[in-house]
């Protein structure tokens, strides 16, 4: 495939458009492979998932099966979860606790920092077999940012405090919920498949524009729970509150806006009941008395869809998700979704985040299966992509300055990036 | 205050009213299916990697009580779910009804399920699992007072979502 541009970015016609064959070739999703999903950090699990030392779980990471784990001594790894001698899946358990992972094919036994330790009749191979050289072999890079843990192929990546640039910022903005700065992966994960190109969820996950039309059932329920759903005063708006669209460095981005959805930290609104308000003021109170009133205010007030290159989202909206997602094949991905809380939260307080979840978040939520839809009818209308060509990406590029949540600015971040990094002339 | 309690609760009566329900999400005359459930009805879907968590501390698909069921129904019946309109075709198997427990007024009820679930374009989609039912007799028939649909499979994955009463 010769070098040209999935994009047409033109800055002084203001106009921005997408090659619709990126969401629809064979090609280019095996391009993506090696070049975004090879050197980019992909998100694999957090930290509250293994409390304990010899925790694992195992899982598919962009395709690929690792076990995530702790050792004995309490070190995390991500290993891939390949037997060394013939190939295959050593550890087939969803979750547990283990000292050691025994392959069923022939039994080779590896511990749980990857070492191999057993090879039943390990003396049939000749002098030089050296077991300290058949470990279960691992990503190049492994690291963690304030315990989310991502890994990378490239051995050559910048570290991941690097490579997360401006986004880092907004993770904080999620850890100081917590008093203690950890959130917990709650028990309980959403896995489901959606019929459309994986990078539909980017644009899908930070798109504020689509909310009036996609969700209008979801504003509806809101309204019928006493949620005030006023239509925008200001020009450009279309949802109750303003929003942002920031860029935060090496194709990441976020949201960021004021909220009326309420937040399980610390934004009371009528759908949690009356008898939950002392409670939020509480946890309000905690919150200004540790941050001041202003990043309190910051924490509590905003709410923020963050993108991580290329495949980490979290929403930290109505409550707080931690989604990601990869292809399974061009037009299917595969999401996975966790709902992330305060460790030390109280036992009504985290009901109060579940349920806050579910009114908008997950395949059974009142808004996730309608994006799922507005996806899919975007995967069956590009069977029309040779003829119809390019997608139009261009809101807000006519006006100077801040760019809104409902503008493209934000897709146009993710989609500038991807061109690059898929070896593409600006 | 005396309650009416089922003296005798045959699985033929639980099977007939699991019928008629199915039958009323099957054909989306869900106003009536409304009708079947006592005020304080709940619906729980959990999450398929911990099928016997508790909603309160585990992330479900589904955690509805009463006031959200009604909001559920608004949504689905609104042309502008768009998830479900057009409409998905659904039917409904129900097998191996086995009446659990009797309390009182209460029954407890285990079936099997499977629904088909069609939509325009795409492959047919089959939600298997089991029912768990806390039924309360009223009046001489049953009203339900909670329903749990634990789905089979490991993950949802092709599944998609549960857009629809299920």
């Amino acid at each position: 495939m010769s070098a040209r541009s999935y994009i047409i970015d033109d800055r002084e016609k203001k106009t921005f458009l997408l090659d619709r064959e990126v969401l629809v070739s064979e090609d280019i999703l095996r391009k993506e492979m090696a070049r975004i999903f090879g050197h980019c950090w992909i998100y694999v699990g957090h930290a509250s998932e293994l409390k304990k030392t010899g925790d694992f779980r195992s899982r598919k990471v962009a395709g690929r099966p690792v076990i995530f784990c702790r050792d004995q001594q309490g070190a995390f790894h991500c290993l891939f979860n390949t037997c060394r001698h013939r190939g295959a899946i050593v550890c087939t358990e969803r979750e547990g606790n283990r000292r050691r992972f025994q392959c069923i094919y022939h039994g080779w036994t590896y511990g749980n920092d990857g070492r191999l330790v057993g090879v039943p009749g390990v003396d049939a191979y000749a002098e030089g077999f050296d077991k300290s050289g058949h470990g279960l072999r691992r990503p190049a890079r492994f690291e963690d940012y304030r315990g989310f843990w991502f890994m990378c192929l490239d051995g050559r990546a910048p570290p991941l405090a690097d490579y997360l640039a401006g986004a880092k910022d907004y993770i904080d903005l999620v850890l100081d919920q917590s008093p203690s700065g950890r959130m917990e992966i709650i028990t309980g994960v959403q896995e489901y498949d959606v019929a459309a190109n994986w990078k539909l969820m980017v644009e899908n996950s930070v798109d504020d524009y689509h909310l009036p039309s996609t969700h209008s059932t979801w504003l509806n329920f809101m309204a019928n729970s006493g949620v005030k759903i006023e239509p925008p005063k200001e020009e450009g708006l279309v949802l109750p509150t303003k929003g942002l669209a920031v860029e935060l460095g090496n194709g990441h981005f976020t949201t960021d806006n004021v909220n009326f959805r309420g937040r399980p930290v610390a934004k009371w609104i009528p759908l949690y009941g009356e008898a939950a308000k002392p409670e939020i003021e509480e946890i309000r109170r905690e919150l200004v008395a540790r941050l001041g009133p202003e990043r309190a205010s910051r924490v509590a007030d905003t709410n923020r869809n963050l993108v991580i290159f290329p495949n980490l989202v979290i929403n930290d909206g109505s409550s707080v998700t931690v989604r990601t997602f990869y292809p399974e094949g061009v037009g299917k991905m595969h999401v996975t979704a966790w709902a992330l809380g305060p460790a030390e939260e109280g036992e009504n307080a985290r009901a109060r985040r579940l349920d806050a979840f579910l009114t908008f978040y997950g395949p059974g939520g009142f808004a996730t299966p309608d994006d799922v839809e507005a996806l899919e009818l975007v995967q069956q209308g590009l069977a029309n992509w040779s003829d119809d060509r390019w997608s139009e990406m261009s809101r807000g590029m006519g006006k100077e300055g801040e760019q809104l949540n409902s503008d493209e600015h934000h897709l146009r971040i993710f989609w500038r990036r991807w061109n690059e990094l898929m070896g593409a002339p600006a | 205050m005396t309650v009416a309690t089922p003296t005798v609760v045959t699985r033929a009566q639980v099977e007939d009213f699991l019928y008629l329900e199915a039958s009323l999400l099957d054909d989306w005359k869900l106003k009536e299916w409304e009708a079947l459930l006592t005020e304080d009805a709940a619906y729980y879907v959990p999450p398929n990697d911990h099928p016997e968590g508790d909603y309160r501390n585990t992330l479900f698909l589904v955690a509805d009580d009463r006031e959200r069921i009604r909001q559920r129904v608004i949504r689905v019946l609104d042309p502008n779910c768009h998830a479900e309109s057009p409409r998905s075709r659904t039917r409904r198997m129900i097998s191996n009804v086995r009446i659990i427990a009797v309390d009182g007024d209460l029954v407890t009820v285990a079936a099997n399920f499977i629904c088909y679930r069609y939509r325009r374009y795409e492959r047919i989609r089959e939600y298997v699992g089991a029912y768990r039912y806390i039924l309360k007799w009223t009046g001489g028939f049953f009203r339900i007072k909670e329903r749990r649909v634990l789905i089979d499979a490991h993950e949802l994955g092709s599944l998609g979502s549960v857009s629809f009463i299920l």
